[in-house]
């Protein structure tokens, strides 16, 4: 990497944005740009391989070209990805590449200027709004991601990358900037939807002379991965976040506190921390005032309960990341007795465009009381998962249906899961409900961090309730007794329905139990924990009784209430079953109809899924 | 606090655990980090280990005993050279996580949390590996794969020796 000079003051920083901007325009038309997305779900999907193979073919060919990598470009269903801009030529986004397909881009691509049409998911004119504005989305957090090396602080800088620090310093005093985000009426990301400017204010004005900022990284929600992403793709929008946010409330020392789990992110601000240090974005004395501010990267250890702010402290703390009661909150005793203000990811990452749009405009985007945008993790049994960024006051229909291009298989519609373990599942008549905090909450959900899993007709709604009870006790940290026996107790009511040993007295009694418990725990996680067994005994209560009354899961995944058997009129004897059957319960002669010993079955759907003929049947 | 029962550990002389220990001498905070550092050298966290940073960061043992049980992330057992991280999440779970897991139970013959006896394998459940758009997902050391059927398990095992 090329070595970094400090920048000592707003006209340095504003002459080198020029400089980048004027190179980046100048390298668009000059060379060909290869363009791989290498977040962990393009990896995971093999675009190392694919990078490789385009590297090795360039090489091969002895084509002049720039490969660079980005972080996630949102269409996680299409990774890997690979987008090629030629000098003065539209970007192709091409998805599902494999290595072979690396090599087919480059040959008529960039060797004859002939776009794969086979290949192609998308085309947008550079520099035009639907670049990153594509179908209805408003990208303004994501801007960056797919379009940046997100470990190249200077590719941060040509985008206007710490320009709102700047104003901020240059032009701002802390309680203008506090005031600015009120205004704006950005609420937090990450869970109860708190208002963000607000919150800053009650740690500004916290009396002390040592105060913290922290970023919750701590993603725990199954299904949400937006911070990850941000934090993959565009580091240096949370770092800009929360320098704007400690010069606010005067705190000189941070903390990003992000789970292990996430080894590329954690690489990726470690990286981008070096470089704003060694360019004097952090540090002392930052672009020559008397701001300073030192910023520590923390690694999680496993434990979904340090999403909660106080555990998340005691964590930093070195404790076993149990929460406390509040008061007194983090804002006047927060990380070592000091006033401490938590964000999560992507609210820090929503501040600098605040800043550098101002609050009115952001003001107009979104709904009455719920502002801006919000970025979902839209996954399941949809046709298009990916991250998706939408202007607050969206319906569901239009995320799940519009963006997401409906339902997998073209199966019928049948929840969605919207909010995490602390969330709730919404069935059809819900899904013209506009998306913001309070809709989502009458609706029994939460806007959460903004995880959508959407369930098709195959999912048991019984099931995926004693899911997230399997999940919260796991993670229970056993501090508060509601919690701790609580949710034990609901899950094993739960457990005997899915066997068919359950009673109708037993849904009064997981209510009273869900009730009591969201009354009496002691955090957010706990006194939401009953959230996903009383949503789906709200929208979803016949299932639960077939699941009793009639020992029959609708759904077919209840494996107690199963049994797999072969409809002889459609077998055709070609023994797929047999082969992949793991226990050897399947027997028959060639090119006669096979049988399944139940004994032996163990209900694992292999044959099911194999079968060419539609021939196994459960019931 | 107690030393009755440190005279002889077999860490005592491991300079790399000693050269951790001075690095975070008198730091705020430092027990979380020094476990996953310890656990980074030894691959799991063994009880001489622990009395050591107990000792070297004055605290009770039992309050270095109870964060190392309180976190997912720490093993107090050997673990195999590849941990196999399996996505427990909600997106994994609606797209057939457990018939993943079932695979990788019938292949190795252990069950989670538990390692092969040639020390190869461990098996982990996580609860989200934060990929669902490529639901199910799992990851073999730091190494992510996805859009996973139980068929190509054995495939992607033999890839780690």
């Amino acid at each position: 990497m090329s070595t970094l000079k400090k920048i000592n003051n707003f006209v340095e920083l504003r002459q080198l944005r020029e400089q980048l901007k004027k190179n980046y325009q100048e390298s668009l038309s000059n060379e060909i740009k290869i363009i791989v997305g290498m977040g962990t779900c393009g990896i995971a999907a093999g675009a190392n391989d694919v990078m490789k193979a385009i590297i090795d073919e360039l090489q091969r060919r002895n084509i002049n070209a720039t490969v660079m990598q980005t972080g996630c470009i949102g269409m996680c269903a299409q990774e890997p990805i690979v987008e090629i801009i030629r000098p003065g030529e539209k970007r192709v986004t091409y998805g599902r590449i494999s290595p072979a397909d690396a090599k087919r881009l480059i040959e008529e691509h960039v060797l004859q200027g002939r776009i794969v049409e086979d290949l192609v998911v998308a085309t947008f004119e550079e520099g035009h709004p639907d670049e990153t504005n594509f179908y209805k989305q408003q990208r303004l957090v994501l801007r960056n991601c797919g379009h940046i090396d997100p470990e190249k602080i200077e590719d941060y800088i040509a985008r206007d990358g710490y320009m709102a620090l700047a104003r901020v310093l240059e032009q701002m005093t802390p309680e203008e900037v506090i005031e600015e985000i009120k205004a704006s009426g950005l609420r937090g990301r990450g869970g109860a939807g708190f208002l963000t400017g607000l919150k800053w204010s009650f740690a500004a004005k916290a009396p002390g002379d040592k105060k913290y900022v922290i970023c919750n990284a701590d993603e725990g929600d199954p299904g949400a991965f937006m911070d990850r992403s941000i934090m993959e793709g565009d580091p240096h929008s949370v770092l800009e976040g929360m320098l704007i946010g400690a010069y606010a409330i005067g705190a000189d020392e941070g903390y990003i506190y992000v789970r292990a789990e996430y080894p590329l992110a954690i690489k990726r601000l470690r990286t981008a921390l070096a470089q704003a240090e060694e360019m004097g974005l952090i540090g002392k004395n930052i672009l020559g005032t008397d701001f300073s501010f030192t910023l520590h990267i923390k690694e999680g250890a496993g434990a979904f309960v340090c999403g909660e702010e106080t555990a998340l402290i005691a964590s930093i703390e070195g404790k076993r990341g149990m929460p406390r009661p509040r008061p007194p909150f983090p804002a006047t005793s927060g990380l070592w007795g000091k006033p401490t203000n938590i964000n999560n990811v992507e609210t820090w990452a929503n501040v600098p465009i605040i800043i550098r749009n101002g609050a009115e405009w952001y003001a107009s985007i979104g709904t009455e009381t719920s502002k801006g945008t919000k970025v979902f993790a839209l996954t399941g049994k949809v046709k298009n998962t990916g991250l998706v960024e939408v202007p607050m006051g969206i319906t569901l229909r239009e995320i799940i249906f519009d963006i997401g291009g409906g339902i997998l298989k073209d199966k019928k519609f049948k929840a969605v899961q919207i909010g995490g373990p602390s969330g709730g599942c919404l069935p059809e008549e819900k899904l013209d409900l506009p998306v913001d905090y309070e809709s989502l909450t009458r609706a029994g959900a939460i806007m959460g961090s903004g995880g959508l899993v959407v369930m098709d007709q195959n999912t048991c709604m019984v099931d995926v309730a004693k899911f997230f009870l399997n999940f919260t006790r796991a993670e229970s940290c056993g501090k508060c007794t509601p919690c701790r026996e609580g949710i034990q107790r609901m899950r094993e009511i739960l457990q005997n329905i899915c066997k068919g040993k359950g009673t109708l007295e037993d849904l009064d009694r997981l209510e009273t139990l869900a009730n009591t418990i969201k009354d009496t725990a002691l955090c957010g996680l706990g006194q939401t924990a009953p959230n996903p067994v009383l949503t789906t005994l709200r929208y979803f209560r016949e299932e639960y009784e077939a699941h009793i009354r009639d020992k029959r899961c609708p759904a077919g995944i209840c494996q107690d209430l199963l049994t797999y058997f072969i409809q002889p009129e459609l077998c055709r004897g070609c023994t797929a079953c047999v082969r992949v059957c793991p226990v050897g319960a399947i027997s028959g002669e060639v090119r006669k109809p096979h049988v399944i010993d139940p004994e032996k079955c163990i209900k694992c759907g292999s044959c099911k899924e194999t079968c060419r003929f539609s021939a196994i049947a459960v019931k | 606090m107690c030393t009755c029962n440190n005279q002889s550990l077999p860490y005592e002389g491991d300079s790399r655990l000693t050269e951790l220990l001075e690095e975070y001498k008198g730091q705020k905070g430092a027990l979380i980090p020094l476990l996953q550092k310890t656990q980074s050298i030894f691959g799991y966290l063994p009880e001489p280990a622990l009395r050591r940073i107990a000792e070297s960061l004055k605290l009770p043992l039992s309050q270095v005993y109870g964060v190392a049980t309180f976190y997912s992330q720490f093993r107090l057992k050997p673990q195999g050279r590849h941990v196999i991280k399996v996505c427990q999440g909600t997106a994994c779970h609606v797209r057939g996580a457990s018939r993943i897991l079932d695979r990788l139970q019938r292949e190795l013959n252990i069950k989670p949390g538990e390692t092969t006896e040639d020390l190869r394998f461990t098996i982990e459940p996580v609860a989200c590996l934060g990929a669902c758009g490529l639901a199910p997902v799992m990851m073999v050391d730091d190494e992510a794969h996805g859009r996973l059927t139980p068929d190509v398990i054995p495939k992607i095992l033999a890839k780690y020796a």
